[in-house]
């Protein structure tokens, strides 16, 4: 009787064979890629987490164009929009220590001479800029209509914000919000490049140990896939709970009419 | 600030390698982009699966694990097509090619979905009426398709540029003497990274200033005789 197969004899004899790329080698080492994948998403949450509480009072400045912020905060939005995430993180991490106060101040040694840390303030900064921006048109965007029912309610303007304009404006922005998640998740691709072992870290940590040109990127592509994959479905199943007022209606199909007593 | 300006011709030949770099990449981008959007719109199934296979492929990806994966990985897979069908001897890909072929793959993609939104946006009875009227079908899109598939690409265009732009940053990483590569071995000669790196900031803001301006101009001029609404 033929012994019976497990999987892993089954991956040793496929990568030992035909397969161009060693997935035994791969199996071998998951753990690191999940490891790699728990750093990434916990990067990503919480940039998006503090970029996004760090954007919303800025957008309301900017959205009613309070003096003096305005102008400010507009200045903080372009510089970090109009250059490249990687420069960015290279000035917090590289460039600080230039300076004997920094080096010698309070937030040098638990902070500042971290990867980890500068990675995370680099990307809340960077990522507040851009929710920013795209928060403030929602924001800008609000129906008058509302406003004014709001307001002859008697509402004050900071429940008007609490109630009326904020929710709306979320909703609005939320298709904007996807692209800004996985543009977060795909910039935090570059923590790798200061030593923090993140999905990438971890392929290129493979292709190094073992002198590999394939198998640590593939399994890394593979798993920002399924990430991106997985987000952008919950993403559209949001949009379509959240979103459901603004769905073109099916006109061919008319719900059949509740039949009056 | 005085030495940032002492190192000035490594500061500007970076920034012209970075320059460059760019707009090969968009060319080739904009190539990329108008095939993916060709395959999407094609009438076979199999050829509309390769296109769409390309672009959500490549767009779930970090542009930074493709860019790795082409040049460390392509770079051993052409050595062994090469020792294997003895076509050639050893090749070391060139980081400037690399990272055009990456980027211009890349974001090939992007443009994909830009022009296949901006063609579909087209009204299809002005086709139709440019066919009845017996033009060719080179004429259709010279004189119909073209000019407005620009007007409607426009703005996602010019998005794609500024990010393919902030992306040519990411070259530095494979070891291409770009602006952030000359910067940063710059900066740690004199242990002033701070100010190099300001300065990189300061040009990359000064590029993307200028591609806005000269967007809004062809903007403008792609949309004359449009009433606005």
């Amino acid at each position: 009787m033929e012994p019976e197969r497990t999987f892993s004899d089954y991956l040793r004899s496929f990568s030992e064979g035909a397969s161009p790329l060693d997935f035994m080698l791969v199996y071998d080492h998951l753990d690191r890629f999940f490891y790699g994948a728990l750093v990434t998403l916990e990067l990503t949450f919480l940039a998006l987490a503090l970029g996004g509480l760090l954007a919303i009072p800025m957008a309301i400045a900017r959205a009613y164009k309070t003096p003096f912020l305005n102008p400010a905060i507009w200045g903080f939005t372009y510089l970090f929009r109009g250059t490249p995430l990687l420069v960015q993180l290279y000035l917090i991490y590289y460039g600080l220590g230039q300076f004997e106060t920094v080096r010698e101040s309070f937030l040098w040694d638990p902070l500042l001479s971290s990867p980890w840390w500068c990675v995370l303030i680099a990307f809340v900064l960077n990522s507040s800029a851009y929710t920013t921006e795209f928060l403030r048109g929602a924001i800008e965007t609000t129906p008058a209509g509302e406003i004014e029912a709001a307001k002859a309610c008697g509402m004050s303007p900071f429940t008007r914000m609490r109630l009326v304009v904020l929710p709306s404006a979320f909703r609005r922005a939320l298709p904007a919000y996807s692209n800004e998640v996985i543009f977060t998740i795909h910039g935090s691709a570059i923590a790798s490049l200061v030593t923090v072992q993140d999905l990438l870290g971890a392929g290129r940590w493979l292709n190094g140990r073992y002198y590999l040109a394939y198998e640590g990127f593939v399994t890394a592509m593979v798993f920002y896939m399924v990430i991106v994959f997985i987000i952008t479905r919950i993403f559209k199943l949001a949009e379509k709970r959240y979103l459901r007022h603004l769905r073109a209606r099916d006109t061919a199909d008319p719900p059949a009419l509740v039949a009056q007593p | 600030m005085d030495t940032v300006f002492e190192y000035r011709e490594v500061i500007i030949s970076g920034t012209l390698v970075t320059i460059s770099l760019a707009i090969l990449s968009l060319l080739l981008s904009i190539l990329c982009g108008l095939a993916g959007a060709f395959l999407k719109m094609s009438q076979s199934r199999a050829l509309q699966k390769v296109g769409n296979a390309y672009t959500t492929l490549i767009r779930s990806v970090p542009e930074l694990v493709l860019m790795m994966l082409i040049f460390y990985g392509g770079q051993v897979a052409l050595n062994n097509l090469g020792a294997a069908t003895g076509l050639w001897d050893y090749i070391e890909i060139n980081q400037f090619v690399a990272g055009v072929l990456t980027l211009g793959f890349i974001f090939g993609a992007y443009m994909a979905e830009t022009f296949r939104g901006a063609i579909l946006a087209i009204p299809k009875g002005q086709l139709e009426a440019a066919i009845a009227a017996g033009m060719s079908p080179y004429k259709v899109f010279t004189v119909v398709t073209w000019p407005q598939m620009v007007r409607y690409a426009l703005p996602s265009f010019a998005n794609n540029w500024l990010v393919l732009v902030k992306s040519t940053a990411l070259v530095s990483v494979i070891g291409l003497h770009d602006l952030v590569w000359n910067a940063v071995a710059a900066g740690r000669s004199v242990q002033q990274l701070f100010s190099f790196m300001i300065a990189v900031l300061l040009i990359y803001l000064v590029i993307t200033a200028i591609s806005d301006v000269a967007l809004r101009w062809v903007e403008r001029r792609y949309s004359a005789g449009m009433v606005r609404g």
